[in-house]
């Protein structure tokens, strides 16, 4: 599957990472519950490093839509909460198709 | 309640499912989807560049308010050295105050030089993707029937959605991170110029004035110091001359 890291690019991951990832993704969730900004940084850092660590960068020329998007690690409390809560955080930007 | 990645992943999806579902005309598609993305590709750049130039604002104004601490650092000794006790403590609290918003803003400065370094590198990646699109809907015209066509489009229209959303976000949060150091900026000018700190104490406008006042009482002691020195060079034979007067 292919994971993209905001603000970093694309990885290929083996689908049986996806357990993982997903684990990582509900910590992350729990921190923002607990407005735990240090956990939500370790959290997503986490993930970001799981993903470097055991996938391989797609190459820039390459147009494959991606399986997971992961935050990026610098992420405030107040984008994950408005991450969560409403489609705001990513801005609207046309497709063209 | 889905987690972060899941969520994000969602609001991809049903952004770019929203804009395949118009896809109709293979051909016509494909070429309008082209223009728009240099259409994009054009605004990435120029938020790219309001960045940088909203960075190099903020640069210059932390110059500024670096010379403000130095200033009041300057101010304070003068104050001790005039055994001002009390003034030397206000200039002491207010330097204090405008460092704590210059680290602020020092920290955020960072962060946004890594963000601006990503925003770069993100830029280049779409600028390959939207190059690498222009190539390949020339082959999907030439080789693929309508209805595989779709899929592909669907596909590679959808990956440059994704790029140009992502840079898109990168764009955005640097553009707020540069505010977030403005307005620090703009505490700092409030603090120093309009004397903000008033309420700290019951006459901060008349401490001001004292600070101002030393400040260049100090000037006109150097002043009247250097002159009296010029002087005593130049003026030398006076005195000698009065000397030899009252000795004879």
């Amino acid at each position: 599957m292919i994971v993209r890291l905001l603000g970093e690019g694309q990885f290929r991951v083996d689908d049986s990472l996806l357990a993982r990832l997903n684990e990582l993704d509900a910590q992350v969730e729990q921190a923002v519950e607990a407005g735990d900004e240090r956990a939500l940084w370790s959290g997503l850092q986490a993930l970001a490093e799981t993903v470097r660590e055991n996938g391989e960068k797609l190459a820039d020329e390459d147009l494959l839509p991606s399986d997971a998007i992961i935050p990026p690690e610098d992420l405030s409390l107040d984008e994950a909460r408005e991450l969560l809560q409403d489609e705001g955080f990513i801005p609207d930007v046309p497709v063209g198709s | 309640m889905p987690g972060l990645m899941s969520r994000l992943s969602l609001i991809f999806k049903a952004k770019f499912s929203k804009a395949l579902d118009r896809a109709e005309n293979p051909n016509e598609t494909l070429d309008y989807s082209y223009e728009e993305q240099l259409r994009q590709l054009q605004n990435v750049k120029r938020g790219i560049a309001d960045v940088t130039t909203a960075k190099k604002r903020l640069e210059l104004q932390y110059t500024s308010m670096q010379q403000q601490v130095d200033k009041l650092d300057g101010q304070a000794r003068q104050a001790l050295a005039a055994s001002r006790e009390d003034l030397a403590r206000e200039a002491l609290t207010r330097k204090a105050a405008v460092q704590a918003q210059l680290d602020g803003i020092m920290q955020q400065g960072q962060q946004l030089e890594a963000q601006q370094q990503k925003l770069i590198e993100g830029e280049r990646t779409l600028q390959s993707k939207v190059e690498a699109f222009r190539t390949q809907k020339e082959v999907i015209k030439a080789q693929y029937s309508a209805a595989e066509a779709q899929v592909r489009i669907g596909e590679a229209a959808t990956g440059i959605g994704e790029q140009m959303a992502d840079v898109g976000l990168a764009v955005q949060r640097a553009k707020d991170k540069t505010e977030q150091m403005q307005a620090r900026a703009n505490a700092i000018d409030e603090l120093t110029t309009s004397g903000a700190l008033t309420d700290l104490t019951s006459s901060g406008d008349d401490i001001d004035r004292q600070l101002a006042q030393l400040s260049q009482g100090s000037q006109v002691d150097d002043e009247l110091a250097k002159m009296k020195a010029e002087l005593g060079t130049g003026g030398a034979p006076v005195p000698k001359q009065l000397e030899g007067e009252e000795a004879t």
